[in-house]
């Protein structure tokens, strides 16, 4: 029994599944906190995770920061680009369509992105992983310390967000203002202010994930777009707005992905993830966590 | 009708006047201006590729600088027109499109990869402009009868594939597994590992392809193992190749020797990979390792005269790729300063030119050869102590 799980090759595609598609549902995350309360889906999240990561190697190597407070400081820098986007763009477009807003955040993206390459230029950059160790070989499988940091930080950032919008006064606020923002506003709740903090938390959250990534897998100015449609297929395969979902789906569409690559041809792994997304959008719109009458009450 | 003609008569008499004067007044002045020598340029100076595109475009850029200030090609000023196209094969045809309808160039270097130079191919063939490609695969010069107007300054595929093989028969290694980027430089290194591993008496057990921007290869990694292969090849450019790097020595699979294509040639990778690249294999073009020549060697005079340039300039360490531009320049330069600028005689020119010493070997072109290299302008390196150094036999 024992030498099943001994070195086998199938634990070995497991995990690098599980840590790429940790990855994938906390971008997921991010566009479901916007969604969540305004929504609007942000194509700009996976510019997020790549500024994260961007960020986070300026912190550590060009301001000479220990690692954490880099961390620290790029998941805070970003949070602040979120919430600049929201202030001088999204709230300046605020009586257009939601669809004319989700085209703004392409085009906030595609700015980002440009910004990205002026500022840092079109090398990859690398930040050292979190703890010092190295990889270690468990079950004859070899583990990346790293790989489990992206875990847990994964599994914290879906907790505490779902404790945050469950119980929480302003996570309580912010998910009403999505369910009718007039209603929220006459309840007296400041729904610009929800909103505006929907969109700073949740390019924080885009960030955690990219500086979780860099130490594994490098970062340079045009890795958002792929992360970001990989994130947006986990978040509508997990159902709009479930954070559970979202954790879910993104860790079926790794393993999927890293299954593929093993057992099958790594060629087709980008199509499994495309593949599922739109098995999804043909046999359960809703996604696989979400409602069906919510999703009729949604206007997108 | 009449007065118009006779104001148009006025200006010619006046500008006829203007530039006697100048003639006689300027014999500086008269001999700028010749009119300059067109190069027409494509490289992929932005998108996934902009590592390779970007020290072509300076080391051209460079070049252009230093003829220009030592008085151009036999008088005449080099005006090198050079094109971004964004790592995209469709805007390089644009670009190419561009260069010799609206530019009207007599020659053209680049693109900087393969599938934008096969995309480019006929259309520089139709135009009957030749074009200098710096890109690595065959298909590019190949079948010559169709690619009359194309040469290429990068080394085929089958040289560095063949001075791999040659290296693994002289260490024993039979059985490889083979990982590859699903784009057209991947594709193309793929097809000759699978062509000339039977001629070198080698077995590819695995054979693995991903995309250009995957962020995790252990999936792949982990099959070459199951495989039980004595060597991997990886065959890519960009952060997959470093992370191919990363994987492999955090796989613990130290003990398989990792070999990488030309595409590694950069020290770039090196520092990305963080200490994992020490042991990594890879034939490179002598450009890379100039100082570790013997002076004897033909290139090095060359290759350290351009190595000193472009550090000074730049400030950062040349790379495969710069030199490419530096051999396709120099020989679009070396043609338009014996035949002027005639297209079809800078294609005689070229197809001609025999023993042209360059940062990536010594070219030898033929009817034949579009090439002009072969396996032997190659050297094989190792990674020791974060440097290249000459792999020992």
């Amino acid at each position: 029994m024992a030498d099943i799980f001994h070195g086998a090759a199938w634990l070995q595609y497991a995990l690098g599944g599980l840590t790429i598609g940790a990855i994938y549902a906390l971008v997921a995350l991010g566009y479901n906190i916007i969604y969540n309360v305004t929504e609007i889906i942000n194509f700009a999240q996976g510019e997020f995770v790549m500024l994260g990561g961007l960020f986070g190697v300026f912190y550590y190597q060009t301001c000479g920061l220990p690692l954490g407070a880099a961390v620290l400081c790029a998941v805070a820098t970003v949070g602040l680009t979120g919430l600049l986007l929201e202030r001088y763009v999204i709230r300046r477009a605020r009586h257009a369509t939601v669809l004319s807003m989700i085209i703004v955040t392409i085009a906030f993206s595609i700015l980002l992105k440009g910004g990205a390459m002026l500022a840092w230029g079109k090398d990859p950059y690398r930040l050292p992983a979190f703890s010092r160790a190295g990889a270690f070989l468990w079950q004859g499988v070899a583990v990346q310390p790293q790989a489990l940091w992206v875990l847990g930080i994964s599994a914290v950032v879906v907790g505490v967000l779902t404790v945050f919008f469950r119980t929480s006064f302003y996570g309580k606020a912010m998910l009403a203002c999505a369910d009718n923002a007039d209603a929220a506003r006459l309840v007296g709740i400041p729904v610009r202010t929800m909103v505006l903090l929907s969109f700073g938390l949740s390019a924080a959250v885009g960030a955690v994930a990219g500086v979780a990534i860099c130490p594994i897998t490098l970062m340079e100015y045009d890795r958002g777009a792929l992360l970001g449609l990989k994130g947006f297929g986990a978040a509508v395969l997990g159902g709009l707005g479930q954070f559970y979902g979202a954790l879910v789906a993104g860790i079926v569409l790794g393993l999927a992905e890293s299954l593929c690559a093993g057992y099958v041809s790594s060629g087709y792994k980008d199509a499994v993830a495309l593949v599922l997304l739109m098995l999804a959008l043909f046999f359960k719109p809703e996604g696989l966590f979400g409602s069906k009458e919510a999703a009729g009450l949604k206007r997108f | 009708m009449k007065g118009k003609h006779r104001w148009v008569v006025s200006v010619v008499g006046v500008v006829a006047a203007l530039s006697w004067a100048v003639g006689i007044f300027c014999p500086a002045g008269a001999k700028a201006a010749k009119e300059p020598y067109k190069v027409g340029a494509v490289f992929a100076i932005t998108g996934t590729a902009s590592f390779l595109g970007e020290p072509e475009k300076k080391t051209a850029e460079m070049i252009a600088e230093e003829i220009n200030a030592q008085g151009g090609i036999n008088g005449h000023p080099l005006q090198l027109i050079i094109y971004d196209d964004e790592s995209d094969a469709t805007k390089s045809t644009l670009a190419v499109k561009k260069l010799i309808k609206t530019d009207q160039v007599p020659v053209i270097i680049g693109p900087t990869q393969s599938d934008a130079s096969l995309a480019v191919a006929p259309i520089a063939e139709e135009a009957q402009v030749p074009l200098i490609s710096c890109a690595a695969s065959y298909k590019i010069v190949e079948p010559v009868s169709e690619r009359r107007w194309i040469f290429k300054v990068a080394g085929s595929d089958k040289h560095v594939v063949g001075k791999m093989y040659d290296y693994m028969k002289a260490k024993g290694i039979t059985k490889i597994g083979i990982m590859t980027a699903s784009t057209g430089f991947g594709a193309s290194g793929r097809e000759e590992l699978l062509r000339l591993a039977p001629e070198y008496g080698i077995t590819v057990l695995a054979d693995e392809r991903y995309g250009p921007k995957d962020t995790d290869l252990t999936a792949q990694l982990t099959k070459m193992r199951e495989a039980k292969v004595e060597a991997i090849v990886n065959w890519s450019v960009g952060p997959t190749q470093v992370l191919a790097v990363k994987g492999w020595r955090d796989l613990k699979m130290d003990n398989i020797p990792l070999f990488q294509s030309h595409g590694f040639g950069s020290r770039k990778n090196i520092e990305l990979a963080g200490g994992a690249a020490e042991g990594v294999l890879l034939p490179l073009a002598r450009v890379n390792v100039g100082p570790l020549l013997p002076d004897t060697q033909p290139q090095k005079k060359v290759i350290l005269a351009y190595t000193q340039a472009y550090e000074k300039k730049y400030n950062e360490p040349v790379s495969s790729f710069g030199g490419h531009a530096w051999d396709a320049l120099h020989l679009a330069v070396a043609a338009l300063k014996a035949v002027g600028p005639d297209p079809a005689k800078i294609r005689d020119f070229l197809e001609n030119t025999k023993g042209f010493v360059g940062q990536h070997g010594i070219f030898n072109f033929s009817p034949q050869d579009h090439n002009g290299l072969s396996k032997d302008d190659l050297e094989m390196v190792v990674v020791k102590n974060g440097d290249w150094a000459l792999a020992p036999w």
